[in-house]
């Protein structure tokens, strides 16, 4: 399932040497016909496009079969002419054949080329559009995807779907179909041409054959090999560049610098012994196959030339001929690599159907409401839930929430206290049970809607790359400039943005490394202040802020969120004292609930928490 | 390309050989058309059959010829753009290695990883490539011009006037095509970029309900890819065949003039036969070169995001002669020192002032961005201050080598960050050549001992890439053990017990102050519990040291350190 996205090469894109995909390892599909099938599917509505360039393929291809015998018969004029002034006895070149024949010949380039341009230009719309429409699918299939699917499957592996893998379909179906046809079209009509004109020279060519394919086999199987053992040694390679790298400022103060070069060295010298012998024999294929063709060349110019002699065929005939075995080689050892490619077409369109075949988030329940003037009122009523079937995280559930509360939920790590916030913005669904907004089960209520209701502001922040004004923006598109800041202000992260050299402009990359997380962490929580939420949701927002601005933060909230319920998850005990209510949650069950005050009277789970904090404290 | 000349240079003799391989090949494939004529000439035409059976077996030894030049060539080829590539990667990490962090944080360690490993692979692949067909077209087409010119002089005419139409349709492609796939590429990235934060941030994209807006940002990026690959294959569909075309004009145009002449006597069919043939090979040369030249962008970005890292000098370096310290004890002293990280408006230091001695805590606290993580950066010579100066047992710490001064310390980071091997090897990088006891006792005084000897392998257990099969707080023990394990004179905490439990957390701290009794000690906190029994404590605030003291005085006088108590503590503490 987790296949690193980095480490699997992207065929086409302007590759590199002869045939693309020859001598590289290939990919397998697990149901070729189903996902050729359904491929299909997405060509249906182009079929008489489809049709149209079918038929381009073949005339153009009659055409490019066609020029080499019309240009025969004007080399066999020529020739006879030749013939004719070195014996005296002709009259020299017929003009008048030698023009309607090269008339021929320049009707026969025309064509073909029309049909070529005419047969590609279709294609390539209708590849490009196909491709675009299944991009698009799969987007819009990401955003009906449930929570579930995200947190259970790597990033990379969803990425190199979209990308990589649609890329993958869109360069095979638009290079290697036509040329897959052109190969068989080309190789039935060169024959029927080469038999045409000579039976024995054409069982001379096809002798050739078996030495092409034995060559594109034996070593593309060679070449795999060295292939497969490179691509771990470059995942090995990167491993450790990446390791070094994140870890660069340890590696400089422990003076690390050169034990990790010299690991580096040996690495990186076995990717060079490895990869030069792979380059070497992937590119000793094209020599030895142009060889192939030279051999052919020559046995053909040598017996053409005795045959000829002998007048059992005409020099233009020969000429025609030689053109032909060339013609003939070509698809030959094109059929073998697009057989590779088209392989992994289909291996990369099955990720992606594979993709488009997850289950979705179950759509808005039919008369979902939209809640007008939302108050805050929440309620779980025993709620049970698991991520895995038989493992439930919140075991019964029950809690109230008054309009206007703040919550705290405190306990020790893995204890649900996120599932809590999973199942309150519905990103899944309890198995039993049910949760109430303003007395209305969730799931009556439109998704969109539901959610909006919510401020949060997670323990992994998330920034896009824009300006800092963009992202503080998200969650209230067209935002005025001075409600940003405003936002900024009350979040205690304006002063710092003013620092930056943009200011608020300052564009935010993904590893931007000038921002800290805590900084990060305020950015969002702007972020939450400007959305101006029902209910407010921290998620240990505030673990890389120090004490004191997560109090100033807290008091900014506490005035924002004057009438409003606010959920607070935190490690720290101090910052949650002001709470109206603290949920203790341990193994999957509220626990305790109560103030401060009554949960220290109670000398439970909770007291216990508090002391070891306390007692280290003044330890 | 030409920015890395410097790694070039050892194989440009490779080069010109192969060079000369590649044109014997050229030679040898140009010689058997030349050959074939005389088959037809002389062979059929005069029934000399002797001579078509002597023509065949030379043809044969040519193409032998041939095939053997190409091999031994992609042989050497493959050798050199291996080695090459070999060096420029070293070449990378060696000098990504010397990188002060304020060096590595302008390209990102993301950034840095990409040019490491895939813009080498690339400035290679097109190295190769360059060596193998972009000799080979330019010496096949003036190889061919040539036997043409033999061949015909004055037919060889027309080819030559062709040749510049040629040559601007090709130019027509490159001056086009090499922007566009240039864009493309862009297009691409962008679309992937687009992909990797919706992934992301699904969270917050369904939290906000911008579910519709993201897919409107996906749409864009994709109708702008699908344009784009839209009009690069249009090009390439548009003049690809006009080429085809142009050269099957040629041939008509060729056989034109040919039957004249040779109905003048002036040429021989088999010459005709050849010529068409050297055409044909001349332009698929030409054509070949083009896709070469298509090729080019995407290798030149690479050598150039590869040449920034090359060409951009470590911003610290070891004086040309570094002091040595006589007498070595672990005396720190600030003086009057400001810093700003680049770019920045506002320094995040300002005439940061303290001295520390050994036997001594110096506690920092303060707010997030307040500096205090930066002065122990500055103090390990990560950043150099704009102005005053940092001395250790009085030597300015630019004075030394960057290697004697960090041998002196012992630094744990907020983040662990350990590396993959054994819990052994990790504990080691703090002293190479400590004994089985001494990484024993380090792990002990870390509270490390207790999980290391419940795995399974013990010390010997692996650690994977990244720590990610320990806990974040076996992690952080792990990584004060490696600090511990040089015995430093000067141990720097940069707040790096968060992750520990209370218990663990007490007992690590009563160890490591028996442990770090004669040592220097600066650590950098966010509760006040942890570092009230400091000797000294540091209270920074947008850079400045706004409290300076011990506990009780700065209780008394420092109304931010009384703020910070009153956060943690609640009000009662501080009064």
């Amino acid at each position: 399932m987790s296949r690193p996205a980095p480490g699997r090469p992207t065929p086409g894109r302007g590759g590199g040497f002869g045939p693309r995909g020859i001598g590289r390892p290939v990919e397998k599909p697990k149901d070729f016909k189903g996902t050729v099938k359904r491929l299909a599917g997405y060509l249906k509505p182009h079929k008489w496009r489809l049709l149209l360039v079918l038929v381009a393929v073949v005339a153009g291809n009659v055409f490019a079969i066609l020029s080499p015998r019309i240009m025969g018969q004007a080399t066999t004029i020529l020739f006879a002419g030749m013939m004719g002034r070195l014996q005296g006895t002709g009259s020299g070149v017929d003009f008048a054949a030698i023009g309607r024949i090269l008339l021929f010949l320049g009707a026969a380039y025309a064509g073909n080329t029309l049909f070529n341009y005419i047969q590609q230009i279709i294609m390539v719309t209708v590849t490009q559009n196909t491709v675009y429409q299944l991009r698009e699918e799969v987007s819009r299939k990401l955003s009906r995807l449930p929570l579930k699917y995200y947190d259970s499957t790597a990033h990379g592996d969803t990425l190199s779907r979209v990308t990589n893998d649609v890329d993958t379909v869109s360069q095979s179906l638009q290079q290697s179909v036509l040329q897959l046809i052109t190969s068989v079209i080309t190789i039935v009509g060169v024959t029927v041409m080469m038999l045409t004109i000579s039976p024995v020279l054409t069982l001379l060519t096809l002798g050739m054959l078996p030495l092409s394919i034995a060559i594109s086999t034996v070593i593309a199987k060679r070449s795999q090999q060295y292939f497969m053992r490179q691509q771990n040694i470059l995942g090995q390679l990167n491993g450790h560049v990446e390791e070094v790298y994140t870890g660069h400022r340890i590696v400089k103060a422990y003076g690390l610098e050169q034990e990790v070069a010299d690991a580096f060295s040996r690495v990186n010298h076995e990717l060079y012994e490895n990869g030069w012998k792979a380059q070497f024999v992937a590119g000793t294929i094209m020599p030895l196959i142009r060889f192939v063709g030279n051999l052919g060349y020559v046995v053909i110019a040598v017996a053409g030339g005795l045959f000829a002699a002998r007048g059992a065929i005409t020099v233009g005939n020969v000429q025609a001929f030689m053109q032909y075995s060339r013609q003939f080689g070509m698809p030959i050892t094109e059929l073998a690599s697009i057989a590779n490619v088209l392989q992994s077409a289909v291996a990369a369109a099955e990720r992606v159907f594979e993709l488009l075949d997850e289950e979705e988030e179950p759509a808005d329940a039919p008369g979902a409401r939209t809640l007008a003037d939302a108050r805050g009122e929440i309620a779980l009523r025993d709620v049970t839930f698991g991520y895995q079937p038989d493992q439930a995280v919140l075991k019964h559930v029950n809690l109230e929430v008054s309009p206007g509360q703040l919550i705290a939920i405190v306990g020790p790590t893995g204890a649900g206290k996120t599932t809590l916030v999973n199942l309150l913005m519905r990103f899944y669904d309890v198995d039993s049970g049910a949760i109430y907004f303003d007395g209305h089960d969730i799931r009556e209520i439109k998704r969109g809607n539901l959610r909006t209701m919510f401020g949060m502001v997670l323990q992994d922040t998330w920034l896009f790359e824009g300006t800092i004004k963009e992202n503080i923006a998200y969650g209230k598109p067209g935002a005025t400039d001075e409600e940003i800041y405003q936002a900024a202000r009350a979040a205690y992260v304006d002063h710092f943005i003013r620092t930056l050299p943009q200011g608020y402009d300052t564009i935010l990359r993904g590893d931007a490394s000038g921002i800290s997380q805590g900084q990060r962490q305020l950015l969002t929580i702007a972020r939450a202040i400007l959305a101006d939420p029902v209910v407010l949701i921290l998620d240990e927002a505030t673990s890389s802020v120090d004490t004191r601005t997560e109090r100033l933060i807290q008091k900014a909230m506490a005035r924002l969120m004057e009438g409003r319920t606010s959920f607070v998850i935190a490690h720290r005990l101090s910052t949650i004292l002001d709470a109206d209510r603290i949920l203790v949650i341990n193994d999957g069950q509220i626990v305790e609930q109560g103030t401060h005050e009554e949960l220290m009277a109670l000398g439970g789970f909770y007291a216990e928490l508090y002391n070891s904090q306390f007692v280290a404290a003044t330890a | 390309m030409w920015k890395l000349r410097q790694y070039l240079r050892p194989y440009l003799l490779t080069v010109a050989v192969v060079s000369g391989l590649v044109f014997l090949e050229v030679l040898a494939t140009l010689r058997l058309p030349d050959l074939m004529s005389r088959i037809v000439d002389e062979g059929i035409a005069r029934g000399n059959l002797g001579l078509i059976w002597r023509t065949g077996a030379v043809m044969l030894l040519v193409a032998l010829a041939g095939v053997a030049c190409s091999l031994v060539g992609s042989y050497l080829a493959s050798r050199a753009s291996g080695a090459f590539g070999r060096d420029l990667r070293l070449g990378v990490f060696s000098r990504v290695g010397e990188f002060a962090p304020r060096d590595f944080d302008q390209f990102g360690a993301a950034s840095l990883i990409t040019r490491t490993t895939n813009d080498v692979q690339q400035v290679q692949q097109m190295f190769h490539m360059s060596m193998r067909m972009a000799m080979r077209a330019p010496l096949m087409a003036v190889g061919g011009v040539l036997m043409v010119v033999r061949k015909d002089a004055q037919l060889a005419l027309i080819l030559l006037a062709l040749i510049p139409i040629m040559a601007a349709l090709v130019a027509l492609t490159i001056a086009r095509g090499v922007p566009l796939f240039k864009g493309l590429q862009e297009k691409l990235d962008r679309l992937n970029l687009v992909v990797r934060e919706q992934l992301m941030g699904v969270r917050v994209i369904r939290a906000f309900n911008r579910e519709g807006d993201e897919q409107a940002r996906f749409s864009r990026a994709n109708r702008d890819l699908t344009q784009t690959a839209l009009k690069v294959s249009r090009l390439m569909i548009t003049l690809m065949p006009l080429l085809g075309l142009l050269i099957n004009l040629t041939n008509i145009v060729i056989i034109w003039f040919a039957a004249r002449r040779i109905d003048a006597g002036l040429m021989q069919v088999g010459n005709l036969m050849a010529f068409l043939q050297y055409t044909m090979q001349t332009f698929m040369a030409v054509m070949m070169l083009s896709m070469i030249f298509v090729n080019l962008p995407r290798a030149s970005a690479s050598a150039q995001r590869l040449a920034e890292v090359l060409d951009t000098e470590p911003s610290i370096k070891d004086p040309l002669q570094p002091k040595q310290v006589e007498q070595a004890r672990g005396v720190v002293c600030f003086d009057q020192v400001t810093f700003s990280y680049p770019g920045a408006e506002k320094p995040v230091l300002s005439e940061i002032s303290f001295t520390a001695r050994p036997g001594e805590v110096i506690a920092i606290i303060g707010g997030t961005g307040s500096g205090k993580s930066t002065i122990l950066e500055l103090l390990l010579r990560f950043h150099d201050p704009d102005s005053g100066r940092i001395t250790l047992d009085g030597v300015d710490i630019r004075e030394l080598s960057q290697r004697d001064l960090r041998a002196r310390i012992g630094y744990v980071p907020q983040q662990a960050v350990l590396f993959s091997g054994t819990i052994e090897s990790n504990i080691r990088h703090g002293k190479g050549e400590a004994t089985d006891p001494e990484v024993r006792e380090a792990a002990r005084i870390a509270q490390a001992l207790e999980f290391i000897t419940e795995r399974e392998a013990g010390f010997a257990g692996e650690v994977a890439q990244g720590g990610t099969n320990l806990s974040g707080g076996q992690k952080q023990r792990l990584s004060i053990a490696r600090a511990l394990v040089r015995r430093p004179q000067i141990y720097l905490l940069d707040d790096s017990f968060s992750a520990l439990d209370y218990r663990t957390d007490a007992r690590l701290r009563q160890e490591l102050a028996q442990a770090a009794k004669e040592a220097t000690v600066i650590v950098v906190a966010q509760r006040v519990s942890t570092i009230m029994h400091a000797q000294q404590i540091l209270v920074l605030e947008a850079g400045r040291i706004v409290g300076q003291g011990t506990h009780e005085e700065l209780l008394q006088e420092c109304s931010v350190y009384q703020e910070i108590v009153a956060s943690q503590f609640g009000k009662e503490a501080v009064s």
